[in-house]
């Protein structure tokens, strides 16, 4: 009896000394994160002003900002965004509700699986000899928009097939029993009811895009631009023009990675103020999809 | 805030939208004229599913026929056995080994960080850690791997690297060491988010099983836990191993650009990823020599994540079908 | 059957629903009075005294008292979702893994007269004194041999020793013969009924003072399920078993006592002869015979 005590004792010790180890190791992450905002905070802080956001790069450190990166990273979002949000939530409606267990579906699922750890700078040499040479759409914001589409492209396949399984079989019968066809079940039943589910998927790929660095590089994505693409919006007919998906184009990511590399310590600073505008959008994106994900979970009772 | 359309009664939904409402004109006509639509959606919609297969072939395609030109001109063996990498120098040569080592190199050190961390934050977060715990400390954790690489390479050069340097003394700036271990702490959800939804799987009666017998928590997730997720883990190191070598910023700014034939983590190399940003940030010409180099240093990468990505697959697949 | 037998299992039925006082005193009585050994030489091994279990709000045990005698077999019926799982469960506190699970009363183990269930018992101690056998085998993903070996390994048993208690346990489980050969090969390699006796193996292996089985032949063919009921038939000469089982012949063939259960509640606890031939009580009585409800 008294043997068992004593290896119970062993037992608990073991179980109290893997909980600290535990803890520690998770702080590890935690704590990484903490340094890595501090660290960013301290140095980009006091570049953080109007000045610098509303100017271009330039050869004097203090008076460089990232007008024209910022803007950069916009176009190409919405460039991505179009490309990417349809012809995704479109593959993965196709993959959950209509594709039949076949080969091709299998190829279909396995190519997915494979794209999504593709690393990324492969996209970007994929892009630079096929849609830069090939097709000819040059070192264009269209170009930098489609590669990051066909990057985050598995991203939102997947967040879009997630949010369809998780609506129950019994609604799908219940709008087939009233005589919708497929396509009016999905588009009025099955695409509104997983909407929170797929955006939070589309948010965190777009947050994932935003920080995209090396396959826009690749591409030949300018490092130094002192213009901005021309407008979207004109003052004579047609008030709408497209010349800006031409137009070359900077990122703040590259901006920020151009600056870092400089051994001029004002630069660092500056890219510190590029990374903590980079850091902000990318974990606001984040909170916001986390946000949207608690609220579907807590609000959706099947 | 407007209700989402997510939260209405389905059945209220499909009576708003009027589904049930019957066709006016006549039945053959519309019925037939709906089918024709319902086939050309779905004729779209597989289009859209294709397309990522269109992707792949984009991929392959690309990197064969822009390095089918570069190997034409460099023997393979020269590429896989040489020991200097130079193309862009007037004499160039093409041995691929300094930037292979680089990449194994900086990887190397990512996993001793990762894996093992990763690993106990796992356990602890599954076996350990109260179920409130968990829901907190896991989505911050995934925060991790949301900050742009970019942010990281600033970090490993302006924090990481200062503060090795201190540890150990003629320690240079660009270092494969500290872009390492941040990449290493960057990919810890890769591997303690999977690993933990692989050991939560494992079924409640197995634990059951061991706390029976008399096991302790550390026990019980080692000895039973640990080797009925095991695939699953597996399959979360795979994936963290193939991102270490696919990670491209983190190593271009920290660890330096110059191709370097070493497996000391203390100096500074090139790796596969760094030099092709290295050559696209320069004005090459289409077609060059030097720009072909850079497709055949991405056949290179490419295969040694595939690899890795279909083993992970197959691990994938086999867990899933343990329970 | 005597008279007074039968007044005794009438009162305690009534007792075990009313009266809390006395009980033990009757519960003795009553084991002396079981058929199947000499009386005098029964003991109690553990008495159950006011126990409520709860999950979260859900009560799911509702004032259990009986008690169950030193090698002896005593077996819980009654109806799913009755509580005859929970019931077991207490005894290893394993309920202790899952949070907003509260006891209360007493479970005292003889003849040492810890409160199994109490806040001051280390449940830790109780798993190492207490064996289980689940409804669906849940072996190690390890070898046979190393399944076996789990719980005496914790034990800090190792070499010849560890050998010798693993070969003596698979043989108790009639499984040796089976599995000499392959030790080292994976436990997921057995069958069903295998893998079930390897856990009534690694069940034995650590000689504990009671072993519990929940349904363990449920998900078994009637050639494995005979072999594990005549191994529970003979390991009552060395340890106290409790057994859970929605067969009615499996309990009359195995058991000594019988307790009957309903929605959370003893209705009844009886030598199993007198129960099947006999029970006290009309619920109990449609239940053994099959018309329920
Ligand atoms: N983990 C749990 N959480 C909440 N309620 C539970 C839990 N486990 C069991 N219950 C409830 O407790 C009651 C008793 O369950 P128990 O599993 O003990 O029944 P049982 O008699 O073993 O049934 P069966 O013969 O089906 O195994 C049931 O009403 C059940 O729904
Ligand atoms: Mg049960």
């Amino acid at each position: 009896m008294s043997d068992f005590k004593r290896i119970i004792a062993k037992r608990k010790r073991q179980d109290f000394v893997f909980n600290v180890v535990g803890i520690v190791c998770t702080l590890v992450g935690i704590l990484t994160l903490g340094a890595l905002l501090a660290d960013l905070l301290m140095d980009g802080l006091t570049r953080l002003n109007w000045t610098f956001l509303t100017s271009f790069p330039s050869r004097f450190a203090e008076r460089a900002g990232i007008l024209s990166s910022w803007v950069g990273t916009l176009l190409i979002m919405v460039v991505t965004a179009f490309a990417a949000v349809p012809l995704g939530v479109a593959a993965g409606i196709y993959l959950e509700e209509y594709a039949r267990k076949n080969w091709l579906t299998n190829i279909i699922e396995i190519n997915i699986a494979n794209l999504a750890g593709v690393p990324s700078i492969i996209y970007g040499l994929m892009a630079l000899g096929l849609l830069v040479y090939q097709f000819r759409l040059g070192q264009s914001v269209l170009t930098g928009g489609l590669t990051l589409a066909f990057l985050i492209l598995p991203i939102v396949i997947v967040a879009t097939r997630e949010a369809l399984r998780t609506i129950p079989q019994g609604i799908r019968e219940a709008a087939y029993a009233l005589g919708s066809t497929k396509w009016q079940v999905v588009r009025h039943h099955l695409l509104p009811y997983s909407l929170g589910g797929t955006m939070t998927g589309i948010i965190i790929a777009l947050s994932r895009a935003i920080g995209e660095t090396a396959p826009l590089i690749t591409i030949g994505a300018l490092t130094f631009i002192a213009f901005l693409p021309p407008p979207p919006f004109e003052s004579q007919p047609p008030f709408v023009s497209f010349d800006w998906l031409w137009s070359p184009f900077s990122v703040l990511p590259i901006q920020m990675f151009n600056w870092v590399s400089r051994p001029d310590q004002d630069f660092v600073v500056n890219a510190a103020g590029a990374g903590l505008v980079l850091i902000v959008v990318t974990l606001a994106l984040n909170a916001v999809a986390i946000l949207i994900r608690y609220r579907v979970r807590k609000r959706i009772k099947w | 805030m407007k209700e989402i359309p997510i939260l209405q009664h389905p059945v209220a939904a499909a009576a708003d939208q009027g589904i049930s409402a019957p066709p006016t004109a006549g039945p053959s006509a519309t019925k037939r004229l709906s089918r024709l639509k319902e086939r050309f959606i779905e004729a779209l919609l597989f289009l859209a599913a294709f397309s990522s297969v269109a992707i792949t072939a984009g991929i392959v395609g690309t990197l064969l026929y822009e390095s089918s030109s570069f190997f034409a001109s460099v023997s393979l063996k020269e590429f896989l056995t040489g020991t200097l990498w130079t193309p862009l120098f007037a004499s160039p040569r093409f041995g691929i080994m300094p930037l292979v080592a680089g990449t194994l190199v900086t990887t190397g050190v990512a996993l001793v960080v990762a894996l093992p961390i990763g690993t106990v934050v796992a356990i602890y977060l599954s076996e350990f850690a109260p179920a409130s715990v968990r829901e907190i400390i896991k989505p911050a954790l995934e925060l991790l791997s949301a900050v742009p690489t970019v942010v990281y390479g600033y970090f490993a050069l302006q924090f990481m690297s200062p503060l090795l340097q201190k540890l150990l003394p003629g320690l240079p700036t660009f270092n494969m060491l500290s872009a390492g271990v941040v990449m290493g702490i960057m990919i810890i959800p890769y591997v303690s988010s999977l690993s933990e939804d692989a050991m939560r799987a494992v079924p409640m009666s197995l634990r059951e099983g061991a706390y029976a017998m008399g096991a302790n928590r550390i026990i019980t997730a080692l000895k039973v836990v640990y080797p009925a997720a095991l695939s699953g883990i597996v399959a979360s190191y795979i994936l963290a191993i193939s991102r270490a070598i696919g990670e491209t910023m983190i190593v271009a700014i920290a660890a330096g650009m110059q191709p370097n034939l070493t497996f000391d983590p203390r100096e500074p190399a090139a790796t596969i990823t760094a030099f092709i940003v290295q050559v696209s940030l320069g004005d090459l010409p289409h077609g060059s020599v030097g720009y072909q180099s850079i497709f055949a240093a991405g056949v290179t990468l490419f295969i040694m994540t595939l690899i890795f990505n279909i083993l992970g697959y197959i691990l994938r697949k086999r867990f899933r079908e343990v329970y | 059957m005597n008279a007074s037998v039968e007044m005794g299992i009438v009162r305690l039925a009534k007792m075990t629903m009313r009266d809390e006082f006395a009980r033990t005193q009757v519960n003795q009585e009553v084991l002396d009075s079981a058929e199947s050994q000499p009386s005098g030489s029964r003991q109690i091994k553990a008495e159950v005294e006011g126990l409520n279990f709860f999950y979260g709000k859900l009560q799911a045990l509702k004032n259990i008292n009986m008690v169950f005698g030193a090698n002896q077999v005593t077996a819980i019926i009654g109806p799913s979702g009755c509580g005859k799982s929970t019931l077991l469960r207490c005894f290893n506190r394993i309920h202790d893994l899952y949070p907003e699970t509260r006891y209360e009363g007493k479970i005292i183990l003889q003849p040492s007269g810890i409160n199994l269930i109490g806040p001051e018992t280390d449940p830790l101690e109780m798993r190492m004194r207490m064996s289980m056998v689940f409804q669906k085998p849940n072996a190690f993903p390890k070898s046979v041999f190393e399944n076996v070996a789990f719980g005496l390994r914790l034990r800090g048993i190792n070499g010849q020793e560890l050998k010798d208690h693993v070969e003596q346990s698979l043989r108790s489980a009639a499984l040796w013969d089976e599995v000499k050969d392959r030790l080292r090969a994976s436990a997921y390699t057995l069958s069903g009924g295998q893998q079930q006796r390897l856990c009534i193996a690694r069940a034995l292996a650590t000689e504990p003072e009671m072993l519990l089985f929940d349904e363990p032949t449920s998900a078994l063919d009637p050639i494995a399920t005979s072999k594990i009921e005549n191994l529970i038939f003979d390991l009552k000469r060395d340890v106290t078993v409790v057994i859970v089982t929605h067969n009615m012949q499996q309990a009359a063939r195995v058991s000594d006592f019988t307790a009957f259960m309903y929605l959370g509640e003893l209705i009844e606890v009886a030598p199993t002869k007198e129960m099947f031939e006999n029970p006290a009580i009309k619920l109990t009585e449609e239940y053994i015979t099959g018309h329920f409800g």
